[in-house]
């Protein structure tokens, strides 16, 4: 059960969207952001849809790998559904009983929160899809670079976001262990009350604690072994490129932005 | 009756992804109540994967597992009590300790047990004398032991259960010559003195065949065989085929009878060896 959980979402590949640079992408996807949240109408907002679904299709990410990252989005959809349904009370009175209104106004409007926020996860989820964790954090040392001058510690924050990454997986099988060892002791960790069962948590836990100091010392060394003294002066081993793939994204995001504006205006 | 038996016993990881691997594929075996078995296999041949099912940490992909004539996961209620009567030792132990003192920590198994305080006192000063653990020793946090005594500590903790089966995986691996030896010496000493069953995994023959009496070849996931550890060593053309190297001294002697002095099959510790050489020597009159 334990291996169950997926560190990020990761989808290997090698579309077009899995090639582009992961800087590109995180800018795009605040750029998407805005596209989204420039659509007043409800035809600005399917150029929003097209667009998300293009570069659904361009990921080639399969359908059901989608419908994962809406799960745990469901109870927001809906909460903000009944919101916007009952709490709209202008417009063309459609049913109404006792002090519930159901009005035009709040149909549409709740339709459309709905589509946005739908189409906000899927297209931004489409980021972590496309791009592996470590690629993401580079990007986000790169982006974030120029708040060095005002001494924020960016390629610390980086390398620290890169080990516990790198480091979550072997926790992960290290938990697994200790697990089957004291369930090999007779360990109960599943029946009792909460009061017991939390207990139970102790003989794993403390074995867990003691290994990540473990890791952490056995780590430290290795890495000075090797002379690492900070971000300065190092260069990488992959050199994030922008491509003529990245243009095109560009290109093709900023005139799906320029639509929906446009259209908003025309037909709004 | 056999201790443990296992029906066309499968293991299949990761069942349904991309990853999917065979980890044990239809194991038939039956491990007589008593016996001091070795389990040897190169790394991924499905040791580790196959002894976790014998107290019911895993769940047969398909086919069963039997103790003690008792079908497990039948009644997962049943799996607990069954882990008391089949101890398993993890491969590096000494990173599952975590009570305060060596006292407590080898106190858990027998408390989990259930058993009464002076019982669990007795069963605790029992093992800390078998793996000599002195009682200054008992009083001391376990992480400020060295690692051979914290192997001890948790070796004892499942020693300690006085389970019908102790099964030890890799036990003595990442310590000195004398370490081994003593770790070794100490789960030989066990099984003398409780005439329970052992079944120790791995790498090393030398210590497989100075200690056990049966042997049991994992290979590619398969079961290769399970027999007396002479007739095992006695196919060491197959064995080293599979990756696998019979005792040093095995291959001495193999190397000797082809070279004209046949001293006789089956030596494969080197107490052995040597007093057949010292004797073949004496014969000859050595100058």
């Amino acid at each position: 059960m334990i291996k169950d959980i997926t560190i990020g979402q990761y989808f290997p590949g090698n579309s077009v969207l899995h090639r582009m640079d992961p800087r590109v992408k995180i800018l795009l996807t605040g750029v998407f952001i805005v596209m989204l949240f420039a659509a007043k109408g409800i035809e600005g907002l399917a150029v929003g849809i097209l667009f998300t679904v293009t570069a659904f299709l361009f990921s080639k990410i399969p359908l059901k790998m989608m419908g994962k990252s809406l799960k745990p989005i469901i109870p927001i959809v809906i909460f903000t559904a009944v919101l916007n349904l009952f709490f709209i009370r202008t417009g063309k009175v459609l049913w109404e009983w006792k002090i519930i209104k159901l009005t035009q106004e709040g149909i549409d409007t709740s339709l459309f929160m709905v589509i946005r926020i739908i189409c906000l996860i899927c297209g931004s989820s489409l980021l972590t899809y496309t791009t592996s964790p470590i690629d993401l954090t580079d990007a986000i040392e790169r982006l974030m670079s120029p708040l060095k001058k005002i001494k924020v510690p960016v390629h610390e924050l980086a390398m620290m976001m890169t080990i516990a990454l790198r480091f979550i997986p072997t926790l992960i099988e290290e938990t697994d262990k200790i697990m089957s060892a004291q369930k090999a002791r007779g360990a109960d960790m599943e029946t009792g009350s909460l009061m017991q069962k939390a207990k139970a948590m102790i003989p794993i836990l403390i074995p867990l604690f003691v290994a990540s100091f473990r890791h952490a010392e056995e780590l430290a060394l290795a890495m000075e072994c090797r002379c690492y003294h900070g971000g300065e002066g190092r260069t990488r081993m992959k050199q994030l490129k922008m491509s003529i793939l990245d243009l095109w994204g560009s290109l093709f995001c900023g005139v799906f932005l320029a639509g929906v504006i446009v259209i908003d205006r025309v037909l709004g | 009756m056999a201790v443990i038996k296992t029906e066309d016993l499968t293991y299949v990881y990761g069942d349904g992804t991309p990853f999917r691997k065979v980890a044990v594929d239809h194991v038939n075996l039956e491990i007589e109540k008593g016996d001091f078995a070795g389990i040897i296999g190169h790394t991924g041949s499905g040791k580790s994967t196959l002894i976790q099912h014998f107290n019911g940490l895993l769940r047969p992909t398909s086919g069963s597992v039997y103790i003690d004539g008792e079908r497990l996961w039948d009644n997962k209620a049943r799996l607990r009590p069954i882990r008391f009567k089949v101890g398993l030792v993890f491969q590096y132990p000494e990173y599952q300790l975590f009570e305060e003192t060596v006292y407590k920590d080898i106190a858990f198994g027998p408390k989990n047990m259930g058993l009464d305080e002076d019982e669990i006192d007795r069963r605790i000063k029992e093992t800390a004398k078998l793996v000599g653990l002195s009682d200054s020793v008992m009083q001391k946090s376990p992480f400020e032991l060295s690692g051979g005594q914290k192997r001890r500590v948790a070796i004892a903790g499942v020693m300690a259960m006085e389970p019908e089966v102790l099964i030890l995986d890799e036990p003595a691996s990442g310590l000195d010559p004398k370490g081994r030896e003593q770790i070794l010496g100490m789960i030989k000493e066990y099984h003398k003195a409780k005439g329970n069953t052992v079944l120790l995994v791995s790498h090393s023959m030398e210590d497989i065949a100075r200690n056990v009496s049966k042997i049991l070849v994992m290979n590619d996931s398969k079961l290769f065989c399970y027999d007396e550890t002479a007739k095992v060593f006695h196919r060491s053309a197959e064995l080293e085929k599979m990756g696998l190297a019979v005792p040093q001294v095995t291959r001495v002697f193999d190397r000797l009878k082809a070279m004209g002095f046949d001293m006789g099959e089956d030596v494969y510790t080197v107490k052995f060896g040597s007093g057949l050489l010292l004797d073949r020597l004496g014969k000859k009159g050595a100058k």
